[in-house]
């Protein structure tokens, strides 16, 4: 089974994982990995942070470098899959031509979701998600004095920090009424909130965009009751959108991501799926979950690999993500899902190292940890293990050590 | 050529080219070592890359950053010489370098 070709849609950090991992679990045939940008893979989470802050370089990017896939008979191609045809086995390229395939990866992550409003096009307007995004935007950063972030999730405060970093005026538009509103607690909203503002970055919540406006380029952005806030330089960070429409095209089952079970299969058993774009379901949540993590990426990669070798290897590691603003390093631990808890440990309103707590029925659910790498550590054991938490030992415990 | 050696939990030797200004990690990621995941990248963030130096490498080597030996803090694996192998760049001074992986990473 493990002859024949191997084709990976997605040069991303699944694709280049499953690559890896098929090589790694014995698969002799051909592997052929196909992706539409021109860099060699590289990772993506340094782009909003230490890669735009200017602190790493481009060969710190590169998720292997050259060698590793001449040496390893991993094939790249730049190109641009339009279709998936499962009845042939083949997809089709923007070039017109087809290529075969035994067993297929969909790994095609996703696109950032855009902002529908006026001048949105003119230059000096960037969404966040290539290197290509990231050299643009130094490049006019290093001219530019003031910058208008618009969303207030981890890439806008990733990027506020960072053109901070580079000595810009930043502003932070978010629409909710506080920054990450979707994925943490209020009170480390609050944090947040408190340590930009500390920085000298300007965070409007509330603050609904109506438009860009400019000339050549773009000059202020204009906000829902008129009011108009100068920019040279605008970074739209709204969140990103799945790359499904190759396997719905196909036939797949795709709910939120391409559906995917424990094996990281598809609802076609020659094809695989991992990444942004898919969507599992976890037992551990008891739901559909599409994750954004490279780590997860990562965790259903190895899956798909070894399930194309013929071998079981559930996707099973709890999830975590995480996130550097300034001197703060957030690593958070599993998913806060439905929690109806809180336990703090440390002053998030004062200090500059904390752990929140997401309990459920007892249980602990998931952890931020801000500046705390030996609560993350120990919340990913108790999470784990999913036994009854004591709350006075979460509180005071792993901050004292 | 200068190279480095893994020795995995159960035994097995992974010699692998020295790859001066590179991390540890990477330098184990490109060659397919198994047991070094690097998960984050080289950020220090996921503790996936922890080595055991070798006795009479680790004064050249240099002991633990602060972050790191926060990460390294709660592994239970945990041994005087650990290291995240992300946090170490190799020069060519250390041709010849020997680490231990543990038998699992967290």
């Amino acid at each position: 089974m493990t002859e024949g070709r191997a084709l990976v849609v997605g040069a991303s950090h699944a694709g280049v994982q499953v690559a890896a991992g098929l090589r790694q679990q014995g698969w002799s045939g051909e592997v052929v990995v196909v992706g539409d940008e021109p860099a060699l893979p590289y990772h993506r989470p340094p782009l909003s942070k230490a890669y735009l802050a200017g602190t790493s370089s481009l060969q710190d990017l590169a998720l292997r470098k050259a060698e590793f896939y001449a040496k390893h008979d991993i094939r790249l191609v730049q190109s641009t899959v339009t279709q998936v045809d499962r009845a042939a086995q083949q997809v089709g390229l923007n070039d017109g031509t087809t290529m075969g395939y035994t067993h297929l990866a969909l790994c095609t992550g996703g696109r950032v979701r855009t902002l529908d409003v006026s001048g949105i096009d003119l230059p000096g307007v960037f969404y966040l998600r290539t290197f290509a995004d990231v050299e643009s935007i130094r490049a006019l950063a290093a001219s530019g004095s003031h910058a208008v972030i618009v969303g207030g999730g981890y890439v806008g405060l990733e990027t506020a920090a960072s053109l901070r970093a580079l000595g810009l005026d930043v502003t932070v538009l978010e629409a909710a009424e506080r920054v990450l509103e979707r994925v943490t607690a209020p009170e480390v909203s609050a944090f947040y909130e408190r340590v930009h503002r500390d920085a000298g970055v300007v965070i409007r919540t509330g603050a609904q965009v109506s438009a860009m406006a400019g000339d050549q380029r773009v000059r202020e952005v204009v906000l829902r009751g008129g009011e108009r806030i100068p920019a040279d330089l605008v970074v739209v960070g709204v969140g990103l959108v799945p790359n499904t429409e190759l396997a719905a095209e196909a036939g797949l089952y795709v709910e939120n991501g391409i559906v995917i079970d424990d094996l990281a299969r598809t609802s076609d058993p020659r094809i695989v799926a991992a990444g942004d774009c898919a969507s599992h379901r976890m037992a551990r949540y008891d739901r559909l979950v599409r994750l954004e993590s490279v780590p997860s990426a990562g965790e259903q990669a190895k899956t798909a690999a070894a399930t194309l070798c013929g071998k079981e290897r559930p996707i099973a590691a709890l999830p975590w993500f995480w996130s550097d603003q300034y001197d703060l390093k957030l690593q958070i631990a599993g998913l806060n899902l439905g929690y109806d808890e809180l336990v703090l440990s440390g002053d998030p309103s004062r200090d500059r190292d904390f752990t929140c707590y997401y309990l459920q029925q007892g249980r602990l659910l998931a952890a931020d940890c801000v500046n705390r790498p030996r609560d993350f550590l120990k919340a990913k054991q108790l999470i784990s293990q999913g036994l009854g938490v004591d709350r006075a030992q979460l509180e005071s415990a792993a901050a004292a050590s | 050529m200068s190279v480095v050696t893994f020795i995995s939990h159960d035994g097995e030797k992974y010699e692998t080219p020295l790859e001066e200004g590179v991390s540890l990690m990477q330098v184990a990621v490109d060659n397919m070592v198994p047991g070094i995941d690097g998960d984050c990248g080289g950020e220090a963030a996921c503790g996936t890359c922890h080595v055991v130096v070798e006795d009479g490498w680790i004064d050249q080597v240099g002991r633990s950053g602060p972050v790191e030996e926060e990460m390294l803090a709660m592994n239970p694996e945990r041994e005087p010489n650990s290291r995240l192998s992300c946090q170490m760049r190799l020069s060519d001074s250390l041709g010849g370098l020997v680490v231990r992986l543990p038998e699992f990473q967290l």
